[in-house]
C-alpha cells in the first residue's frame, strides 16, 4: 500500500494539485479512502487528518469503509423516483439480503449504493452495474443480472 | 450517379445504454464483409454522432444517402444486415423500421441554437465541427476584435444565464472585464447537479468542442488567461469527451499561448466535482476548486470582484456558453428574434417522467408548457391523465394542469411559483403522490444542505419530518399552515440559494395541491395511492383463480391459500411492496 500512496502524492505535488485531487486518486485506486491512506498523507504533508476527513464526508464520491467487488449503482434522480426506482431498489435489497442501512454484502460480493442522478432521465428508472448503465429497469431484468454476477462468484470460488 | 452514404449511431449516454456501440459495430462490420465492402466501403461512412434527443426511442440511426435520410429507431444489431441490404446496397429504406409521425412532430417545433450540431456530428473530430463553421467566431474574435465588441455583442443578443438565476451574461463579462488585475479566471460550471436534467451533459457529450469555444470567447472578453471546467465524476462519457475535444483544440493552437497567432493565451483545466449539489452555487464551487469542503460564503464580494483564489471570476453554465459562438456567428439580432422582451433567445430542455417523448429538447423562450407537453412530448404515458409540471428541480416547483398555457421564460415561471432552472422538465400523472413528491425533493436538499446556515441545516430536517409524519398517516391538524411559516422563514433567511429555493417545492405543491394534504392528514388517505403506510393490498375473491402467483411472488410470505381457491393478504405481515399486484394476470389485487 505504501508504494501505491506514494506514487499518488507524487503525482499529487507534480500537478500542484488539491486535497480533492489526492482523495479522488486514493478512491480510484483502492475503492475507498483506508484510514492508513489518510494517516500517511497528513504525516507527509503536515496537514491534520480531520481535514482530510473533513472533505471526504462532505462529498459524496468518497467511501470511508471497503466496498464490494460488484457495484450496483441506483439512480435516485427525480424521473427514476417517479418510475418507481424505490421498489426495485426495495427487491434488489431483499435479493442481496441487505439489512436496514447497510450497503455492501456480508461476503464483500456486492455493494448497492444510491446516487443523486445519473443524467439519464429519458430512459429511467436507471442502474449502473459495474459502471455499465441499464435503462428502462425492470425487477426481472435486475434480478437476472444480479443472480448473473453472484453465479459468477459462485463458479470462480 | 453514385452518391456517398452516411449512417449516423446515437452515441449519446441514452444511446450508449440502448446499444449504440454494438449497432455501430454491426454497421461497420457487415459493411466491410466480403462481397458489400468491395461495392460500397469507400462510400459509406459509418460514424457517431452525440444526443439527438429523443432517448427515448434510441437507438437512432440516420442512414443518409445523397440527399434523402431516413432515420431509424429502436435499431438493435440484428436489424443492421437487413439495414444493410436493403437500404444500403439496394436503395430501398426499411420503412417499417424508420421513425414515424411522432419523431417529425417532436422535432419540426423546435428551434435550434445550441443543440443545433449535436446529434449530427462527431463530437470526437474537431474536423467535424470545423466543418460546420466551428472556432471561426472565436478566430474573428480574438483576431479582430476587441473585448469591448464582443461584450456589447453578447449584451445585444440579450443572453441571459441558463445555469438557474438568469443574470445577463454580458453584463457579468463587462464588469469582469473592468477589474484591473493581473489574473482572472473563467469557470464553465458543468456541475449539473439538479435531479431530473441531463442538458449540459448532452451538449458537452455531443458538441464538446461549441462550449470550448465559448469559453475561448468569453476569456478573451474579460482578460482571463486560465479557465476551468467544473464537471461531475458522475457523468464519465462527457468527461471522456471534453478530455478529448482540448487536446485537440491545444494541437489546433486554439488553446495554449499565443492563440491562432496573436497575443492572447487561454487555457482550460478539467476539475472534477466531488458529488455535491451545493457546488452548483458559485461560491461552493469555487470553494470546491480551492480544494475545500464545497460550502458557500455570503454575497458580497460577488465572485466578478473576488472569486478563485481572490481574483475576479466569471461562472457561466454550459448552456450559456455554447451559445456564444452561434450568437458571434450568425448576430445578435439573430438570437434575440427568439424568445420574449425578456427572455431572449432559446433553452434546453429535459423532459421527462410519465410523458411519451421523453428526451432533450430546445425550444424558443416564451414556448406555452402546453405545446412542450402535448404537441413536442406527445402527451401523457399510457392514456392517463396529467397532474403537474415539476421544473427546476429542487428549487423549482409543481405547475398544475390548468396553468399549462403559462409561457416558458424566466418572468412568467417565477409568477407561478417554480422556476426554469437548468431546465429539468419532469412529467407527473395521475398516479403521482404531491405530497410524496414534495418529500421527495426535501430528502434531498436535507442531505445536500451543507448544513454552515442554521435556517437550510435545521429547516429542511424539520420540512421532512412533518411530510415523512404526513405521508405516513400521522399528519395533524396545523401541519400545512406550519409547512407554509417554515418555508417562508426558510426561504428568507438562507445563506444561499440552495435554502433560499430549498421550500418551493413544498410551497407550490400546497398552492395548487392543497386537497391531497388534507386528504392525507383528516381522512389518512393517499389519493394517488402511493404512499406506502396507507395503503392496504387485498384479494378480490372474485376474480382470483388461486394460481399461487402472488404466492409465490410475496417476500414477507403474508399471503396464503390453497390451489385454485380464493388467497388471502394477512394485512398484519403485509410489507406493501406490491409484488402481487405486479404479477396478478387476472386483476384480483386491490390497492387502496
Amino acid at each position: 500500500m505504501r508504494e501505491k500512496l506514494k506514487s499518488i502524492l507524487e503525482a499529487y505535488k507534480k500537478k500542484e494539485a488539491n486535497i480533492i485531487y489526492l482523495l479522488q486518486k486514493t478512491e480510484e485506486v483502492f475503492g475507498y479512502l483506508p484510514r492508513e491512506a489518510v494517516d500517511f498523507f497528513a504525516d507527509e504533508l503536515g496537514i491534520a487528518p480531520s481535514r482530510f476527513f473533513g472533505v471526504a464526508t462532505f462529498y459524496s464520491q468518497f467511501h470511508l469503509n471497503p466496498r464490494g467487488r460488484n457495484i450496483i449503482t441506483a439512480c435516485c434522480g427525480t424521473a427514476c423516483h417517479v418510475k418507481g426506482s424505490e421498489r426495485l431498489i426495495n427487491g434488489l435489497r431483499q435479493e442481496l439480503r441487505l439489512a436496514e442501512g447497510q450497503e455492501t454484502t456480508e461476503d464483500m460480493d456486492v455493494t448497492l449504493e444510491k446516487v443523486n442522478c445519473v443524467g439519464a432521465c429519458s430512459i429511467a428508472p436507471v442502474f449502473l452495474i459495474n459502471k455499465k448503465v441499464y435503462g428502462k429497469s425492470t425487477s426481472d431484468r435486475l434480478l437476472k443480472e444480479v443472480r448473473a454476477i453472484r453465479g459468477a462468484k459462485g463458479n470462480d470460488a | 450517379m453514385m452518391h456517398n452514404i452516411t449512417v449516423k449511431v446515437c452515441m449519446g449516454t441514452g444511446g450508449v445504454a440502448a446499444g449504440g456501440g454494438e449497432v455501430l459495430d454491426a454497421f461497420l462490420n457487415e459493411i466491410s464483409s466480403e462481397g458489400i465492402a468491395a461495392s460500397i466501403e469507400k462510400r459509406c461512412s459509418p460514424g457517431k454522432v452525440g444526443c439527438r434527443g429523443l432517448c427515448a426511442k434510441d437507438v437512432l440511426v440516420d442512414v443518409i444517402i445523397g440527399n434523402s435520410k431516413v432515420t431509424y429507431q429502436h435499431v438493435k444489431t440484428d436489424m443492421v444486415p437487413r439495414i444493410v441490404k436493403e437500404h444500403i446496397l439496394e436503395s430501398n429504406p426499411v420503412l417499417e423500421w424508420a421513425v414515424g409521425e411522432d419523431y417529425h412532430n417532436f422535432h419540426d417545433r423546435q428551434q435550434k441554437v445550441v443543440l443545433s450540431d449535436c446529434g449530427n456530428i462527431d463530437p470526437e473530430d474537431i474536423n467535424a465541427y470545423a466543418a460546420v463553421n466551428g472556432y471561426i467566431a472565436a478566430r474573428k474574435v480574438v483576431t479582430s476584435m476587441t473585448p469591448e465588441d464582443v461584450i456589447s455583442t453578447i449584451k445585444m443578443s440579450g443572453l441571459r444565464g441558463r445555469g438557474g438565476a438568469g443574470f445577463p451574461t454580458g453584463t457579468k463579462w463587462e464588469i469582469a472585464g473592468k477589474q484591473d488585475a493581473k489574473t482572472k479566471y473563467l469557470i464553465c460550471n458543468a456541475d449539473e447537479g439538479d435531479p431530473g436534467a441531463f442538458m449540459d451533459r448532452s451538449v458537452i457529450e455531443g458538441n464538446p468542442h461549441a462550449v470550448i469555444e465559448g469559453m475561448i470567447i468569453g476569456a478573451y472578453a474579460i482578460g482571463a488567461d486560465k479557465g476551468y471546467v467544473y464537471i461531475r465524476a458522475e457523468y464519465p462519457l462527457a468527461v471522456e469527451r471534453l478530455k478529448k475535444a482540448l487536446d485537440d483544440a491545444r494541437t489546433e493552437n486554439f488553446l495554449g499561448k499565443e492563440i491562432m497567432g496573436t497575443s492572447f493565451n487561454f487555457d482550460i483545466l478539467i476539475k472534477l466535482g466531488a458529488g455535491a449539489f451545493v457546488c452548483g452555487e458559485e461560491t461552493a464551487l469555487i470553494a470546491s476548486i480551492e480544494g475545500q469542503r464545497g460550502m458557500p460564503r455570503a454575497k458580497p464580494p460577488f465572485p466578478v470582484y473576488q472569486g478563485l483564489w481572490g481574483k475576479p471570476t466569471v461562472i457561466n453554465n454550459v448552456e450559456t456558453l455554447a451559445n456564444v459562438p452561434y450568437i458571434m456567428r450568425n448576430g445578435p439580432e439573430w438570437f434575440a428574434s427568439f424568445g420574449t422582451e425578456k427572455s431572449k433567445g432559446t433553452k434546453v430542455f429535459a423532459i421527462t417522467g410519465k410523458i411519451k417523448n421523453s428526451g432533450l429538447i430546445e425550444v424558443p423562450m416564451g414556448i406555452p408548457l402546453r405545446e412542450i407537453i402535448y404537441d413536442i412530448g406527445g402527451g401523457i404515458e399510457g392514456g392517463r391523465q396529467f397532474k403537474a409540471v415539476q421544473t427546476g428541480g429542487p428549487s423549482g416547483g409543481c405547475i398544475p394542469a390548468d396553468l399549462l398555457d403559462t409561457p416558458v421564460d424566466f418572468e412568467s415561471l417565477a409568477k407561478v411559483g417554480s422556476i426554469v432552472g437548468s431546465g429539468g422538465m419532469v412529467v407527473l400523472d395521475e398516479t403521482d403522490c404531491m405530497v410524496n413528491i414534495a418529500k421527495f425533493f426535501l430528502e434531498f436538499t436535507r442531505a445536500e444542505s451543507c448544513g454552515k446556515c442554521v435556517p437550510c441545516r435545521i429547516g429542511t430536517k424539520r420540512l421532512l419530518e412533518i411530510l415523512e409524519r404526513i405521508t405516513k398517516g400521522e399528519g395533524k391538524p396545523g401541519d400545512i399552515a406550519l409547512l407554509e411559516e417554515m418555508s417562508v422563514d426558510i426561504k428568507m433567511a438562507s445563506l444561499c440559494g440552495l435554502g433560499q429555493t430549498a421550500p418551493n417545492p413544498v410551497l407550490s405543491t400546497i398552492k395548487y395541491f392543497r386537497h391531497e394534504y388534507e386528504a392525507h392528514i383528516n381522512e389518512k388517505r393517499c389519493p394517488a395511492g402511493v404512499c406506502k403506510d396507507l395503503l392496504t393490498y387485498s384479494v378480490l375473491e372474485e376474480f382470483c383463480k388461486g394460481c399461487g402467483a402472488c404466492l409465490r411472488a410475496c417476500p414477507a410470505g403474508a399471503i396464503k391459500g390453497e390451489k385454485k381457491k380464493p388467497h388471502i393478504i394477512d394485512p398484519s405481515v403485509c410489507i406493501k411492496c406490491g409484488a402481487c399486484l405486479d404479477v396478478c394476470k387476472f386483476k384480483a389485487v386491490k390497492k387502496e
